[in-house]
């Protein structure tokens, strides 16, 4: 069995308040670039597939050439390969395309692995068009994999407020939530290996599609309106404090 | 135009903020339709009249008990090609999400996903929609026919009652085969608000933590008198002092209240990045540098093992609940 994780390179979040409007619209940022912390619960999830059930956890990432740097992140934390579909300009339903010609390629992909979103482009769309690229069925929110094989899988996932335990025949898409997995930290050994791997590059023209012209277009980016919080404060014993508050909440009309 | 909006059902019943995407739809001028998909949602389809519809499709049938991705996106594609709606609208559940998704790759058309404000321009739909976690903001627009959007939870009012009525048209469910099989399902229980449709929130951090138990006790209580629903915070989840549906921020869920009460928490920017759209935001912390401090409006220092309870007793007189 593959299991195909997907991950995505997006700013750090703790310097995400830090991204200027015109960085966003031009893509090129100048703040710190990780791993997207939805797709490191998603490659937890696939490690522990591949160490549970058996077969090759791989990575991949559609984006420029220093996304490399992110698939390494990917072999130090235990992937066995790792592969760039080297392209800037697709939006969703391209980047869905370009993995769906790079699963087709590879041939052997038994689940794919997505993060529940970006937490840049917030969209969390990819997965679902990913699977209808691909017609296999998708499933997202999983929280747990109760048990996979070749034929098939048993998940939980996270629907609402429910929790729905469902089965799907393989192959499939998974869209993993943070209850997956807490990310391992790399190994000395995996971080040597994944140092000095060979990661394969594929252009469009190697998968043989052409990039789809994008439909989604963004424009006036822009900051949110402050929030204009003076915070007032209220003192005096516990209930003093908590009747003072609630008058101004009452008066605010929020309660 | 005429925008057709999918109202979602759980159980028979509809998903709250349905509601508001007919809401936000009715808004937008035109003509507004609905399908409603489900099993035994008769009063569903007659609600979306009453609400406004002016024609509901209807796809009733045991096989839809459960919302199913590709079934739904099939029954989805189908009444889209028979009432040649110019805009598809859906609130942005994650069932929503996927389905706006999958109806859209297939009929290769965008999606302006998650918006919090949506208008009609020349038959063409613009949102604008957070990125970057709440930290830009941008108009989006979509080609192709029919538009497709998703609305944020709480971004609109939902469509009020009129007493109108609207003709039912009943639809077979498409035929297609279900790949996924539900085997069991887990409700919340009953009388627990969601977090994403909750006006008040009432959230626990790690300031709980020299008696979790007591602490969510306390905030569980606070939560009840106020019909909030309960938060956590990333660093509370990971103590195990609460299960991850509860957690609010960047890898937990976005929440939208009116009155968001952060108890024990500092506010750090992935906190911020599920809550920070709040309409008023109180912190009880008993540190008075905490970060929390800077974006709420109203804050006590303190003790919260005090404080929540000294809150719960007040309200509990001053809303005679
Ligand atoms: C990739 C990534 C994703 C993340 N996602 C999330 C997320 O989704 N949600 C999230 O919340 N965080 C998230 N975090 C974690 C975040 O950075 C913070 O670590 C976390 O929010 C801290 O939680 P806290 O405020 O409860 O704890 P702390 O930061 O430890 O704060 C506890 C607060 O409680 C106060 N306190 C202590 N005792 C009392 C008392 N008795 N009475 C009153 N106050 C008291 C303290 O003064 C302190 O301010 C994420 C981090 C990363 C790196
Ligand atoms: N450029 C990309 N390359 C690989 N995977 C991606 C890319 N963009 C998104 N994904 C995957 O799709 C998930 C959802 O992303 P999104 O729908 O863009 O919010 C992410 O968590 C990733 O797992």
């Amino acid at each position: 069995m593959r299991y195909l994780i997907c991950i995505k390179q997006t700013p750090d979040t703790a310097e995400l308040p830090k991204v200027k409007p015109e960085e966003a619209a031009s893509g090129r940022l100048s703040v710190q670039l990780v791993v997207n912390p939805w797709d490191e619960h998603a490659l937890e999830g696939g490690i522990r597939m591949m160490e549970t059930y058996g077969g090759e956890a791989s990575a991949i990432t559609v984006g420029g050439e220093d996304a490399i740097e992110r698939l390494r992140s990917a072999l130090a934390m235990g992937c066995k390969d790792a592969t760039l579909v080297k392209d800037t300009t697709a939006d969703a339903w391209g980047v869905a395309t370009l993995l769906a010609a790079a699963v087709r390629k590879m041939g052997n992909v038994t689940y794919v692995i997505t993060g529940q979103m970006t937490v840049d482009g917030n969209s969390g769309t990819l997965p679902v068009a990913l699977g209808r690229a691909l017609g296999w069925p998708v499933l997202t929110g999983v929280a747990r994999v109760v048990s996979a094989d070749e034929k098939g899988i048993t998940v939980e996932r996270i629907v609402g407020q429910a929790r729905h335990t469902v089965t799907a025949p393989a192959p499939a898409v998974l869209a993993v939530v943070k209850e997956i997995g807490e990310p391992r930290y790399p190994t000395f050994i995996n971080i040597r290996k994944a140092a000095r791997a060979e990661i394969p590059v594929w252009t469009p023209a190697d998968l043989g599609v052409k990039v789809p012209v994008p439909v989604v277009h963004m424009s006036d980016f822009r900051k949110p309106p402050a929030r204009e919080a003076k915070v007032v404060l209220f003192n005096g014993t516990p209930d003093e404090a908590a009747q003072a508050l609630l008058d101004a909440l009452l008066a605010e009309k929020v309660l | 135009m005429k925008t057709l909006v999918f109202i979602e059902t759980d159980s028979g019943v509809a998903v709250g903020s349905s509601w508001e995407a007919l809401g936000k739809a009715l808004s937008l001028g035109g003509e507004v339709e609905a399908l409603v998909i489900g099993h035994a949602v008769e009063a569903v389809a007659a609600e979306a009249g009453a609400r406004g519809a002016t024609k509901v499709y209807r796809i009733d049938d045991p096989s839809r008990a459960l919302f199913d991705l590709e079934l739904y996106t099939e029954d989805v594609k189908a009444v889209l090609a028979e009432t040649n709606a110019d805009a598809l609208l859906a609130s942005h559940t994650g069932n929503g999400r996927d389905l706006a998704a999958a109806v859209g790759f297939d009929l290769g058309v965008g999606v302006i996903a998650d918006c919090l404000e949506l208008k009609a321009e020349d038959g063409k739909l613009v949102g604008t929609r957070p990125i970057y976690s709440g930290n830009i903001l941008v108009d989006v627009r979509v080609d192709g026919r029919p538009q497709i959007a998703t609305l944020r939870p709480r971004a609109a009012a939902p469509a009020p009652v009129t007493g109108a009525t609207a003709p039912i048209v009943d639809v077979a469910p498409a035929a297609a085969k279900a790949r996924v099989q539900v085997q069991a399902v887990e409700r919340a229980e009953t009388g627990e608000i969601s977090l994403t449709d909750a006006s008040i929130i009432v959230s626990g951090g790690r300031g709980v933590a020299k008696d979790p138990d007591l602490g969510f006790k306390l905030i569980r209580e606070l939560a009840q008198v106020l019909g909030a629903a309960v938060g956590a915070s990333r660093a509370a989840v990971d103590a195990g002092f609460i299960p991850y549906k509860y957690q609010v921020g960047q890898t937990g869920k976005v929440v939208r209240p009116d009155l968001y009460i952060a108890c024990g928490i500092s506010g750090a920017v992935q906190h911020l990045a599920g809550m920070g759209s709040s309409k008023v935001i109180v912190a009880i912390n008993k540190d008075a540098e905490a970060p929390i401090f800077s974006v709420a409006n109203y804050g006590i220092v303190g003790d919260l093992f005090e404080i929540v309870p000294a809150l719960t007793r007040a309200a509990k007189a001053k809303l005679n609940r």
